[in-house]
């Protein structure tokens, strides 16, 4: 019986003396997706960093995909894949380059960045520069590089942000909830759009200054309660 | 590690940053030195340390940029996300500043010996490209673990500087004193073969160091 | 936890430096080319002595702080630097004072060992400004242990080098005791003996205030049980570390450390 995609216990963080995350627990199975709320500095995007061991934990216990963080981080890191408020691209290098960039550190084919690129739309403007290119457009190939190899779990802060509602239509696919139930993708996104986050999540997590205020299968959650959060 | 070698040297290509403002600083630098010793023609220990001096202050230059677009960019979390080694950084970091070296020196080195130095280069170029190829290789591990160490800090551009030039003197002494019987006009020696081990040495020691605690400044 | 053995430290601290002054001024003999002033090489050695150990020293606290992830390894590591950096200016100063005297010059580049010293201390220099440009506290700790650890190995293998390139044109004055005569190396090394004492207690002293300090401030904020998100006002930026996790502090203390 596989262990769950996520298995937190205890979590916390500290900046200095004070502390970004401090007792957070919550456990997600494989293919559930979890939406985390809270209002800016309430540790939303620590959290995220830490599930995509680029922060370690400073107390308790994290389990992503079944490696313990942070001594088996290294197991883990090539089946998540992370959109976060930076690109992580380089804006000197073209669309094309970026993701072979990546894909190579992947041990990706480059017939997968053919095809993402035209999965969103990009391909025309694939060999020019980023710094050339819109923040819409920069974000598209933010979530091509983050999928290029069709990692278990996704972890996605704000991923709508920059993007017109065409593009959220053609990004969905990519960064929805999986199709195919031999492969379940499992999602922790964090949101500032009670409805729509709602209707995604399985689970509900509400941070307020680092510490979890609600967590609940999403079903139980009103929409009011989150509102509460930012309060 | 091809991968980001690839990548690092891209850039490069694509925004010259770094290579050629070292080697135009180079040239120009001997100009400068031209006036302010007042001479037309150096050799011998003169010559050794002018080349070395100068050279030691463009690769500053060449450090201050390495991990620049890097820490800008969040290129490090894209690549601390991947199923890499770490060190793989250091070494594709180091190889880089090692070619820009190495260009700055195809520049640097024919320049000096047009402008300023008195000997003829001609037999003395082996002996200089080995002296100067040891000394490259600290400067190239010295200067990435310097770079990486000084990028995510606030006052990036002057701890830098500060921090590499101390650690790289042992390898101006060693490089200077190496290379001034190679300069010297009246008998054209070899290289110092004791200053050479003990460039050696030094590289060979930092080397390892930096490569033992580069993760440490990467992670998180 | 830190302040055992504070006084007893100080005290012997005090009675031998005292002997050693004494055995300074009223034994040792005057030499013969320099006169009094050489009297200054009972200071100046034992500090640069002490001064370049402290640094080494805390470059092994540093591995031992990142081996371990302790915040009270990165402590030590900070003091020993920064009380090493305070005896090398007395160094320098003194090594200033004696080259002025002796040859005539304030600064003499012949002697190998002081040429290393300051390129040393000007290395050792940039420790508190680049601490100081690190916000996050635990990773001004890690950059500042991986440079403790560079600059520690940088020590010796500086020494090395600048010895090899420095011709002696003057004797060497500070070769090793073993060519000293009998109460010139005993003062010496009572001396020596003395300024490694005051070194050691400095630095413990200044370890118990930091902690003294830290301890405070957890306390307080236990007591208000405070945890919004805005850090608390600090009245003067400092580059030392300034705080240890409750946390680490707890279990510190119940795993019994002693001493230093």
């Amino acid at each position: 019986m596989p262990a769950g995609a996520l298995e937190v216990e205890g979590l916390a963080r500290h900046y200095g003396e004070r502390d970004a995350l401090s007792g957070v627990s919550l456990s997600l199975a494989h293919g559930q997706t979890l939406v985390v709320f809270g209002p800016n500095g309430a540790g939303k995007t620590t959290l995220l960093r830490v599930l995509a061991t680029l922060l370690r934990p400073h107390a308790g216990s994290v389990r992503v995909l079944g490696s313990s963080l942070p001594d088996d981080a290294w197991a883990v890191r090539g089946r998540l894949g992370l959109l976060g408020h930076e690109p992580l691209l380089y804006r000197e290098l073209t669309a094309r380059e970026n993701l072979r960039f990546h894909a190579r550190l992947h041990g990706v084919g480059d017939e997968r960045v053919q095809e993402l690129l035209d999965l969103v739309g990009m391909d025309g403007r694939s060999r020019e520069p980023l710094r050339t290119l819109s923040r819409g457009m920069v974000q598209r190939v933010a979530v091509a590089r983050a999928v290029l190899h069709d990692p278990e779990l996704l972890l996605l802060d704000e991923p709508h942000a920059n993007l017109d509602p065409a593009a959220v239509e053609l990004v969905a696919p990519l960064i929805g909830a999986g199709t195919d139930p031999a492969r379940p993708r499992t999602r922790v996104i964090c949101s500032h759009d009670p409805s729509g986050g709602l209707a995604e999540a399985d689970v509900v997590l509400g941070l307020r200054a680092g510490r979890p205020a609600l967590l609940r299968t999403a079903a139980d959650v009103d929409p009011a309660e989150i509102a509460e959060l930012y309060r | 590690m091809g991968a980001l070698l690839r990548k690092e040297l891209l850039v490069e290509l694509r925004t010259l940053e770094s290579v050629p403002g070292m080697s135009l600083f180079a040239v120009t630098t001997f100009v400068v030195f031209h006036f302010a010793l007042n001479r037309n023609v150096v050799e011998g220990d003169l010559a050794a340390g002018i080349l070395w001096v100068t050279l030691l202050f463009a690769a500053i230059l060449g450090i201050n940029r390495l991990f620049v677009a890097d820490a800008e960019e969040g290129g490090f979390d894209g690549f601390l996300l991947a199923p890499v080694d770490r060190s793989a950084m250091l070494l594709a970091k180091a190889l880089t500043l090692l070619v820009y070296l190495l260009v700055l020196e195809l520049v640097a080195v024919p320049a000096f010996a047009l402008l300023l130095l008195g000997p003829s280069l001609g037999h003395a170029l082996p002996g200089l490209i080995g002296v100067l190829a040891l000394g490259d290789l600290g400067v190239a591990a010295i200067g990435t673990l310097v770079a990486a160490l000084a990028v995510r800090t606030r006052a990036r551009d002057l701890l830098g500087p500060l921090l590499a030039l101390p650690l790289l003197v042992p390898i101006v002494i060693g490089g200077a004193r190496a290379s001034s019987p190679v300069l010297a006009s009246a008998h054209h020696a070899g290289p110092s073969a004791r200053w050479l081990l003990t460039l050696g040495l030094y590289d060979l020691v930092f080397g390892l160091i930096a490569y033992a605690l580069f993760d440490f400044l990467l992670e998180d | 936890m830190y302040g055992k053995g504070l006084r007893s430290l100080s005290i012997s601290t005090i009675a031998v430096m005292t002997a050693a002054l004494a055995l300074v001024f009223f034994y040792a003999p005057l030499e013969a080319e320099q006169g009094f002033l050489q009297k200054i090489f009972y200071v100046h050695v034992p500090l640069a002595i002490v001064a370049l150990c402290g640094f080494v020293a805390g470059g092994i606290m540093a591995i031992q702080h990142l081996r371990t992830r302790d915040p009270s390894w990165d402590m030590r590591s900070y003091v020993a630097i920064h009380m090493s950096l305070i005896f090398g200016v007395g160094t320098l100063i003194t090594g200033s004072i004696w080259a002025k005297g002796s040859w005539g010059h304030w600064w003499v580049w012949d002697e190998p060992t002081l040429v290393s010293f300051l390129i040393v201390f000007l290395l050792y220099a940039t420790y508190q400004p680049l601490r100081f440009a690190i916000e996050d506290p635990e990773r001004q700790a890690r950059y500042a242990s991986v440079f403790a650890i560079t600059a520690g190995a940088f020590v010796p293998l500086n020494f090395i080098a600048v010895r090899l390139s420095t011709a002696y044109v003057h004797p060497r004055v500070l070769g090793g005791t073993s060519n000293l005569p009998g109460p010139m190396a005993l003062t010496f090394v009572v001396s020596l003996i003395g300024i490694a004492l005051l070194y050691v207690t400095l630095c413990k002293y200044e370890l118990t205030a930091k902690h003294a300090r830290a301890q405070l401030r957890a306390l307080r904020r236990r007591l208000t049980a405070d945890d919004a998100a805005t850090p608390p006002v600090r009245r003067s930026r400092s580059a030392a570390p300034t705080t240890l996790h409750p946390a680490a502090m707890m279990t510190a203390r119940v795993t019994g450390k002693e001493g230093l």
